[in-house]
């Protein structure tokens, strides 16, 4: 079991990824750098939050044309399980992987904070050690996490189940007072049609021990990590 | 070489935070009659072409490829001039 963490930079939540998964987890993890032209042999890509490039022009926008990302694309396509976190998400939608696009938080600020998502879809590679409804607590730690999506594909994302986690109360109640942002629908997490690439805001690489708050980031990891190896 | 201005806006049914937070600012000090701010991007780009119609499309290109993302905003061109 191997997996890519990507550096970009200003990436800055490369090593909390390469912490929670190789040193509370165990997996093999190395970092691959954006300007590498192929990933090792691997079984999951971890797209870091932080600012690549500043956050210059969109979010994302500048990191979807590295080099790496070409192969991380590719590797997507081919059925590769890959992750985005935070500014990673915002890659992904750059990149096309996911549907949508990100705005500036409804309130403007950027928000930090330990939030409540609840678990919409259980069969994803990424979910599918969690159970259905499921309420996590994962920070969040973003300016520009307001997703938006064009009313056709809201409708296809939401027809297909590609709404993963949603922000809701702790009881599991989606409802407008406890979306963070703004998002449309509460939308915490998306994944794609395939279902092999999860893109979510909340920081599941920052919860994975209790000395840190909550460990609730561990399921998705595990969950991902256990699907894989059976493959 | 031509210099090819751009702007950049957010779509009109998309939510502008920075405008709607603009207009509310600008309700505070007593602008009552502006009634919409929707706030976008100026882009200027010098193109090394010989003709108006190769500095269009290509300013056209480097903008839906990188400069603007159509999921969510819309572009224009304002003006392509020769230096």
């Amino acid at each position: 079991m191997h997996v890519s963490v990507l550096v970009f930079p200003g990436s800055n939540c490369d090593h909390d990824a390469y912490h929670a998964l190789k040193h509370v987890l165990g997996a093999d993890v190395s970092f691959v750098w954006h300007k590498e032209i192929s990933l090792p042999k691997t079984d999951l890509v971890l797209v870091p939050g932080g600012f690549s490039y500043g956050d210059y022009l969109r979010s994302g926008a500048i990191a979807r044309f590295s080099p790496v990302m070409q192969e991380v694309v590719k590797f997507a396509n081919k059925g590769g399980a890959v992750i985005g976190i935070c500014n990673g998400f915002q890659i992904l939608l750059e990149s096309g992987l996911l549907p949508g696009a990100m705005l500036h938080n409804e309130n403007l600020r950027f928000i930090c904070k330990h939030v409540f998502i609840k678990t919409e879809q259980n069969d994803t590679p990424f979910t599918n050690g969690i159970e259905e409804n499921r309420v996590l607590t994962i920070p969040i730690a973003h300016g520009e996490g307001n997703y938006t999506a064009s009313e056709s594909v809201l409708k296809e994302i939401e027809d297909n189940n590609q709404v993963v986690f949603r922000y809701c109360d702790a009881e599991g109640n989606v409802t407008p007072d406890f979306n963070p942002n703004g998002s449309i629908h509460n939308i915490a997490g998306i994944c794609n049609k395939e279902r092999n690439v999860l893109g979510m805001m909340p920081h599941p690489e920052r919860a994975c021990e209790q000395e840190l708050g909550s460990d609730d980031g561990l399921l998705i990891f595990r969950s991902v990590l256990n699907s894989l190896a059976v493959l | 070489m031509f210099n090819v201005r751009i702007s950049v806006t957010l779509l009109p049914s998309i939510l502008d935070p920075k405008g709607k937070a603009s207009l509310g600012a600008l309700k505070n000090l007593g602008f009552d009659s502006v009634e919409s701010v929707r706030i976008g991007k100026l882009i200027d780009l010098e193109i090394n072409v010989s003709t108006e119609q190769e500095a269009k499309e290509a300013a056209e290109h480097a903008t839906r490829k990188l400069l603007a993302n159509e999921v969510m905003e819309d572009f224009e061109i304002l003006s392509i001039e020769e230096k």
